[in-house]
């Protein structure tokens, strides 16, 4: 496993080098928007991968609720992390690709009040992580992403009725796409997601790796008390 | 007296006899609130149509920021002389405990908003012009959204570093659909331009849900020492 980190490494840089061809040179100008429009190939893909991995966190929360595994816990808070990154991606190209299309930087929107709820859910998931004393804090951090997950639909549903209220100037991005855009999105999203899942997979090891010595640490300290006894 | 029923009004019970003798939480979340009326007033300094248009929202931010004072002192009590451990080693059923302390929250923060609302009409001349017989669902259902995910995570943040910051940044992000719901709906009873009962039934289901996943994973958090 180790021996294939490096060599994922390099694969995922070549991709990523290609989709960033792709999406400035390959692709072709969209005929409204123009070049501006080329931050779709990092906006889309990183809101995917983000939703994606915070998917994986609730799945990874309600395992290790079951099951109380360790493993499930460093999955749970790794993709928790990576998905906060990603989705300050996403919340960071928005604005920057709205502004010049839109006139306006932020609209309350359905999908973008939806992103900024999910951020703000996980940043104080990642808070509750940090900021616990406990022993237990995987158990603590599992309900409430428990809790966050229950929340999404709800959010949805509030928001789909509050925008129904107020009509906001976002004019659907209807029609369709490109074939030649969809390919070098897909493209773009495979590199995004064999990054996430490269640092996801960094991070994890480090994860486990610090808890060891946690726990190393912990049972020195108890057999030094013993030895003094 | 084993039944959770029995157990959750002797908790009750000892909760509010505390807080009459006491009155600890109601003294500092009303003077919290009538702070924050008071700094809203003059940094608004609204007219009579406008401050129909914000009331909803400033009523219940203000609600919100006074109940969390509230909620911060809800198991600060049971931690002096390891009450809760206490209680953790008995038999009794730990959702009356977690009912109990929710319904002594609901309570407070109730009695809270009834002794509040007129001093919002007397500041921002309110009168509704919708029915204003929904305020009292909207009103119900709310406290009841924000107490139950608040005694909820109040019981989180117990084992965490500088615990009384801690409630909030768990509680408000996971309530915005709540507190979307309430200020839209006081807004739309206050206003009488749209009707309220989609907000009305969105809190019923905020509430049925998360009081349903509270008592299901209250003894988890309960017994995680």
């Amino acid at each position: 496993m180790k021996r294939l980190f490096p060599i994922f490494g390099v694969l995922t840089l070549i991709l990523l080098s290609f989709a960033l061809y792709e999406a400035l040179i390959g692709a072709p100008t969209e005929q409204t928007m123009g070049e501006v429009q080329r931050i779709f190939y990092y906006h889309v893909p990183s809101a995917w991968t983000a939703f994606l991995l915070f998917l994986i966190n609730f799945g990874a929360s309600v395992v290790y609720l079951i099951r109380r595994n360790p493993k499930a816990d460093a999955v749970a808070a790794v993709t928790a992390e990576v998905g906060v990154i990603f989705c300050s991606v996403v919340l960071v190209t928005g604005p920057i690709w709205a502004r010049p299309v839109w006139g306006i930087w932020w609209t309350w929107d359905m999908r973008l009040t939806l992103t900024l709820v999910l951020w703000l859910i996980y940043v104080s998931y990642l808070m509750l992580r940090r900021f616990s004393t406990s022993s237990q804090t995987p158990l603590i951090a599992a309900v409430l992403s428990v809790f966050g997950a229950l929340d999404v639909p709800l959010v949805y549903f509030s928001i789909w009725y509050f925008r129904t209220q107020h009509p906001s100037p976002v004019i659907g991005r209807g029609g369709s796409l490109d074939p030649r855009m969809w390919h070098v999105l897909l493209i773009n999203w495979a590199a995004f997601l064999c990054f996430a899942f490269l640092v996801c997979w960094s991070r994890y090891r480090l994860e486990r790796l610090q808890r060891e010595v946690e726990e190393t640490q912990a049972l020195e300290a108890l057999l030094e008390q013993r030895g003094v006894r | 007296m084993t039944s959770l029923p029995a157990i959750t009004q002797a908790t009750l019970a000892k909760d509010l006899r505390l807080e009459w003798r006491s009155k600890d939480a109601i003294n500092s979340m009303l003077f919290f609130a009538l702070l924050v009326v008071v700094i809203f007033s003059f940094s608004f300094n609204p007219t009579a149509e406008e401050s129909r248009q914000i009331a909803g929202g400033l009523v219940w931010v203000a609600f919100l920021f006074a109940a969390v004072v509230a909620l911060n002192q809800t198991w600060a009590r049971e931690l002096r002389n390891q009450v809760l451990d206490a209680y953790r080693v008995s038999p009794a059923p730990a959702n009356a405990l977690f009912l109990a302390k929710a319904i002594g929250n609901f309570l407070f923060v109730s009695v809270l908003e009834a002794l509040m609302t007129p001093l919002f009409i007397v500041f921002y001349t309110l009168r509704a012009l919708g029915p204003a017989w929904q305020l009292i669902p909207v009103a119900m259902l709310g406290t009841w959204a924000l107490v139950v995910n608040g005694t909820f995570f109040a019981a989180m943040s117990i084992r965490t570093r500088s615990r009384e910051i801690m409630l909030p940044l768990l509680l408000f992000p996971i309530s915005i659909p709540a507190l979307l719901a309430m200020v839209e709906g006081t807004s739309a009873i206050l206003t009488g331009e749209a009707a309220a009962k989609f907000w009305i039934v969105l809190l019923a289901v905020y509430d049925l849900v998360f009081t349903t996943v509270s008592l299901l994973l209250f003894e988890t958090i309960l017994h995680a020492e």
